[in-house]
């Protein structure tokens, strides 16, 4: 990244949702600490992925940056603007900027709206006319995704799944977006179509410089797609590094068990590091003190459960590689079977 | 194993479910055989449609009779399962035979504690007293893993997180000691460190008790960990079948290397696209003539006469290995060879 202002910066984002109970009068009496402080720039064209076990808050995040959630603190701005709180008119212009595909390709669009409806609701709530009409656009958008023209007139149940993510990817195109917000694009799809919609979105981005905020579960999906990578654990940051160095290198105990647990179509004859946490995922609404992955950490310590580990370049990581954890992994030396991947020098 | 004398634990031969639909008939399955040894894992692998899970509720006898119409035979143990009676399938559903189901939270009620379903089973079956259920409970929950299972016990679904109520799903599962389970996506909606630690409770327990595991699965990864032999569906029909080292490492069917190069590795290249396989699976109401697979394919014009688009290939399984392709051993040879080329630098 450049020393230039990121596309976008966000820093010390938290939100808390809260709990209401108690009777008759419903008051307060918690909060879920969906994202509990979080610091990252994307930068132009860049793709930034976001992964992570459910609960951990990617799609809050995702949320919260496209702004469909108002933060409870901490800052996001888009080109140097405050945007954390910005009020509807002025967040309009930000918003044609800022778009977002969604996970469930059956909920996302209107089953009552044709196609061209669909596509062309951005454009017609913005006020934009693009030269030749905004049916014209709408077809060249269609023909983008690799839908047929045609097709202007169908509705959405005519299609299968991955068409109708590309009708979602379209809409999302149709503003000529800076930084798009992808949640789960691809998980609703069948094997054989992720792949074509993962080629779609990174054809998309390369040609058209776009940004991408990439959320996903699928660790593989996510190296291919973006070009960094951030791992989440109960609403923080474990790990964030450029995709070689954190797949190549990762030094937070989470992200390696995460890698570990990856079922790999192949048969290896060299049995592939293994490392099985035990438990689940504690409840945000209570995280544990200290390091939140301590309870399900074999490294853990005393120091883990009181003192928060901060998201730091520990020490043998290349620039840019941030790691949260009190005991980082030793540095890939001897790199392991599929850990071996690495080939540029340090910068 | 068609050579040898005994006869397999779990045989189906030909089977063909046909359902009745407003739209017409879905042939769901169409003309599927496999036998499953004792202690096997046979990982069958499909997108939606492929009719993976229908021949899975058939072997079960969880179909709608009124709408369905069977033919071939499923033979569990030397028993016949299409033609014995509902009474008799109650006694072998959650005894001998048991299955897994992908939503574990769909398929436990909510309004009974964990421990009364899981004895709810154990008391049918054996008869046992509350109080020797109650324990049984204790000593499955145990078993796979849930921690203080005789507090446990008596939660309630909603008081288990995903991983723990899939465990409870897999105690109610294998609590008569079952010597063939059924796995429908067990582990989809987990997240992949909880995915892994079902998988390796369910290969101890198989291990503990020989049970033979059908485990369907959408994802080559988890059949690479778990399953002895794969059987790829693709249209209601079996593809290909083998060891998993076979299918996985020398794959004979486009289909399968086409799902195998289309899937993004932690290791792969990471600037050249992926190779999906074109087009979208087929609609089962009106499937495709000849191989069903042959809009998507990539080899179909490799093949003379276009025998792909009107001619049925047939699955020759010689040694529990075979492939339903009209493409001859040599231009697989040399074709998949060039595909596999571009994945694998």
């Amino acid at each position: 990244m450049s020393n230039a202002t990121p596309l976008l910066d966000v820093s010390g984002l938290t939100k808390h949702f809260p709990i209401k109970g108690g009777f008759p009068i419903p008051r307060t009496v918690g909060a879920v600490r969906a994202v509990d402080g979080l610091d990252f720039q994307v930068g132009e064209g860049e793709s930034l992925g976001l992964v992570g076990e459910s609960g951990c808050g990617k799609s809050t995040t995702g949320r919260l940056i496209t702004r469909l959630l108002e933060p409870t603190g901490g800052k996001v701005a888009y080109r140097g603007q405050d945007i954390t709180h910005a009020g509807r008119k002025q967040l309009a212009p930000i918003r044609s900027e800022i778009q977002m595909i969604f996970q469930d390709p059956y909920a996302s669009l209107n089953p009552r709206q044709t196609v061209g409806k669909i596509i062309s609701g951005p454009m017609e709530i913005n006020g934009i006319n693009p030269a030749g009409g905004r049916e014209k656009r709408v077809r060249e958008l269609l023909e983008i995704v690799g839908l047929n023209p045609e097709h202007y007139n169908r509705f959405p149940h005519e299609f299968s799944g991955g068409q109708r993510q590309r009708i979602g990817v379209a809409r999302a195109l149709s503003l000529e977006p800076k930084l798009i917000v992808a949640d789960e694009p691809v998980s609703a799809l069948d094997v054989s179509i992720q792949a074509q919609v993962v080629n779609l979105l990174q054809k998309v981005q390369q040609d058209l410089g776009i940004a991408f905020v990439f959320i996903a579960h699928d660790l593989a999906v996510v190296r291919h797609f973006s070009q960094r990578v951030a791992v989440m654990y109960l609403g923080k940051i474990m790990e964030i590094a450029d995709r070689d160095d954190l797949y190549g290198n990762p030094r937070h105990p989470y992200t390696r068990a995460l890698l570990s647990a990856v079922p790999e179509a192949t048969v290896d004859d060299t049995p592939r590091e293994r490392i099985r946490l035990v438990g689940d995922v504690p409840s945000p609404i209570n995280p544990p003190s200290g390091c939140r992955f301590r309870t399900r950490c074999w490294k853990a310590t005393e120091k883990c459960a009181t003192e928060v580990p901060p998201l730091v370049q520990v020490e043998g990581n290349r620039p840019g590689h941030l790691t949260a954890c009190h005991y980082p992994e030793t540095p890939e030396t001897v790199p392991g079977p599929r850990l071996a991947k690495n080939p540029e020098a340090a910068a | 194993m068609t050579s040898t004398d005994q006869q397999p634990f779990l045989s189906v031969k030909d089977l063909r479910v046909h359902f009745s639909t407003e739209d017409g008939i879905v042939k769901a399955v169409d003309g599927l055989s496999f036998d499953l040894a004792k202690g096997r894992t046979l990982g069958i692998v499909g997108e939606s449609g492929s009719g993976k899970s229908v021949t899975n509720l058939t072997i079960l006898g969880l179909h709608d009779r009124r709408s369905t119409a069977i033919e071939g035979e499923i033979v569990l143990d030397g028993k016949d399962l299409l033609t014995a009676s509902e009474r008799e399938l109650e006694r072998l559903r959650g005894n001998k035979m048991s299955m897994i189901f992908q939503d574990a939270l769909a398929s436990l009620s909510p309004y009974h504690t964990v421990g009364r379903q899981i004895g709810e089973t154990y008391r049918k079956h054996t008869g046992a007293s509350k109080k020797e259920a109650r324990d049984r409970a204790v000593e499955m929950l145990r078993r796979v893993g849930i921690p203080q299972p005789d507090v446990r016990v008596d939660d309630y679904p909603h008081q288990f997180s995903g991983g723990m109520r899939q465990r409870a799903m897999i105690a109610m599962a294998l609590v008569c000691d079952p010597e063939l389970l059924i796995a429908d996506e067990p582990t989809t909606a987990l997240d992949v460190t909880v995915q892994a630690q079902i998988m390796d409770l369910l290969k101890d327990l198989q291990q503990e008790f020989g049970t033979a595991i059908i485990f369907i699965t959408h994802d080559l990864g988890v059949i690479a960990d778990i399953a002895d032999d794969v059987l790829v569906m693709y249209g209601g029909r079996c593809v290909e079948r083998g060891t998993k080292e076979e299918v996985l490492r020398d794959p004979q069917h486009p289909y399968t290397l086409g799902l195998m190069s289309s899937m993004p590795s932690l290791d792969g290249p990471v600037d050249v696209p992926l190779s999906p396989i074109p087009g979208s699976p087929p609609s089962l109401l009106n499937p495709p003539s000849g191989c069903r697979f042959h809009p998507r394919c990539a080899f179909a014009e490799q093949v003379p006469g276009g025998r792909c688009a009107t001619e049925r290939p047939l699955l020759e399984v010689v040694d529990g290995r075979g492939s339903a392709c009209h493409l001859t051993p040599a231009q697989r040879r040399e074709l998949f060879a060039d595909y596999a080329g571009t994945r694998h630098n």
